[in-house]
């Protein structure tokens, strides 16, 4: 009975690979919301670690539920739209940033050959999204007609288009050495004898470092959260929302956060590939690996929260422009003319 | 699909463009711009092109339209202001359309496609070479000098928008990254023993 069912539906798939294809999106944002609602908790958990606190443990056992408690608490508030602000771009903004975040994941390969739409432009695609989030920031804080939102738009927007050019800079290094726009192939790339020593983090160390700051600052995480410096902006660009449009700014900003997580693992850390190329390893499945690789990688976000002080514009501002973008630019040119003319050593 | 798909993409495409003239709100205009360039960046998608549909995006619409947007939005625009002298603009403005239009229909009617073009249009894309690998074959290889010679007008353009903007003035105080980092605790902090009652 439930044999013939399975086959059924299985057959049914295969005819209709657009259904396929949705079953598939629905099943990854599914997970991927789930995930998202552990990384904020393992966020605060391990903020409070830092501080001797204990964070969040009323709700569930240890305080697993706190998430979804904060969910039902902000979806079932009242959403209060400011009478000045300009009603449908006010609660598009919310709305854009969310999607966009989420349909990143559509080209992320979390194991061999489990990405929904495995394209050949894949890193482009993610980065084409990436860029287009700071409209969220933007129209949000423009149409909350408020000084603080309208502020600390125009702080996130300079931030994010800075330190999208040395992300990109840094992208172009490894598609160099992988020779290829899609993250599969990236992945596969870094698939060699020596294990984890062959991943890009080490052949690109300095690269590995420029895109874990560049994606901090990407995500306005801390030391680079001068969008929402409590301190001098209060809170941001959000300041005037509430209820559920606060909490698709704040799905946003962490399934962002996961996402540069999920690319540094592709770029530098060998997706879903075993650490080591030995027995016990390889019968860990990829996507296992793949988790625990972004969520180590999340660790680090979440320790960077916790224990660094944040920095002033100007430094921000210098940081990306006068440092990361000419190392980047020269690395561009070395391993340019490495792969050119290094042979056989450097090679792929 | 292809073709329902293509249909959407244009139809909300110039939907858009006219909404982007026809806004009031400049900053609606900017986002309804925004909107076109994606919906130009899916119609690239259907035509097999999806190296310029991601560019288009991540230069246009990640990079221009953003600094657009905010010199829309920082700008002070006084509408009834700008509307005064329309009636008076209107002949030389129909005028200098009337004009472009005729212009871009001689174009449209004398167009002549390079001899071999309709062949390279009807023959398939070769199958194992992925369209960005085909665009950077050609595009360094047989129009190297043209790509590097229009990178030099954009560089140009770059760095005559920086001079035109970079003012010196004298008398500024301005601040030194490499000295602040170069300070230590021992050239700035002085340490005084303060006898009791009598001060420094």
């Amino acid at each position: 009975m439930i044999d013939s069912w399975i086959s059924q539906i299985s057959a049914l798939l295969t005819q209709y690979p657009l259904l396929l294809a949705t079953v598939k999106s629905v099943l990854l944002a599914v997970v991927l919301l789930i995930y998202v609602a552990y990384i904020i908790l393992a966020d605060r958990k391990i903020w409070a670690a830092v501080q001797l606190r204990r964070g969040p443990n009323v709700v569930g056992p240890w305080g697993l539920l706190q998430s979804f408690a904060d969910f039902f608490k902000f979806a079932l508030k009242e959403p209060i739209i400011p009478d000045t602000a300009n009603k449908g771009i006010f609660l598009f903004a919310p709305f854009l940033m969310a999607t966009l975040s989420i349909a990143a994941w559509a080209v992320v390969p979390v194991a061999d050959g489990w990405a929904v739409g495995d394209i050949n432009v894949g890193i482009l695609y993610i980065f084409a999204l990436s860029s287009l989030g700071v409209y969220g920031v933007i129209m949000g804080g423009w149409a909350s007609n408020s000084k603080y939102p309208f502020l600390s738009a125009l702080r996130s927007a300079a931030q994010m288009v800075s330190y999208e050019v040395s992300i990109g800079f840094v992208i172009i290094t490894v598609l160099l050495c992988a020779g290829s726009l899609n993250l599969s192939d990236i992945v596969r790339a870094q698939d060699t004898q020596y294990g984890m020593l062959g991943w890009y983090w080490l052949r690109l160390l300095p690269m590995f470092v420029i895109f874990f700051v560049s994606a901090l600052a990407e995500t306005n995480r801390p030391p680079f959260d001068l969008v929402e410096a409590e301190s001098e902006l209060v809170a941001g660009f959000m300041i005037e929302y509430s209820a559920t449009p606060y909490v698709l700014f704040m799905l946003a900003e962490y399934v962002a956060i996961v996402t540069m997580c999920a690319l540094l693992t592709i770029l530098f850390f060998g997706g879903w590939l075993p650490p080591v190329n030995m027995a016990p390893f390889t019968w860990v499945p990829g996507v296992i690996w793949f988790t625990l690789k972004a969520s180590f990688f999340f660790f680090f976000f979440a320790m960077v929260k916790a224990f660094v002080p944040r920095y002033r514009y100007d430094q921000l501002m210098r940081l990306g422009w006068k440092v990361f973008l000419p190392i980047s630019l020269t690395m561009v040119v070395v391993v340019a003319s490495v792969l050119q003319f290094g042979g056989e050593a450097f090679g792929k | 699909m292809a073709a329902v798909l293509f249909y959407i993409f244009a139809t909300i495409m110039i939907g858009s463009a006219c909404v982007v003239i026809f806004a009031r709100n400049p900053v609606h205009s900017v986002l309804f711009l925004i909107l076109a360039f994606c919906n130009g960046a899916g119609l690239f998608l259907l035509a097999g092109a999806e190296f310029l549909a991601m560019i288009l995006i991540v230069v246009y619409v990640g990079a221009v339209a953003v600094l657009f947007l905010f010199v829309v939005m920082m700008l002070d625009v006084d509408f009834a202001e700008l509307k005064q002298g329309f009636a008076k603009h209107l002949p030389l403005g129909l005028g200098v359309g009337v004009v472009v239009m005729v212009e871009l229909g001689l174009i449209a009617i004398g167009w002549q496609s390079a001899p071999n073009a309709s062949y390279a249009a009807a023959s398939p894309m070769v199958a194992n070479v992925s369209n960005t690998a085909a665009l950077g074959q050609i595009l360094y290889t047989k129009y190297a000098v043209f790509f590097e010679a229009s990178a030099m007008v954009l560089l140009t353009a770059m760095i005559g928008a920086i001079v035109l903007t970079l003012h010196h003035r004298p008398n500024v105080k301005r601040q030194k990254i490499s000295d602040q980092n170069a300070r230590t605790r021992d050239n700035v902090i002085e340490i005084k023993k303060v006898p009791f009652r009598t001060g420094v």
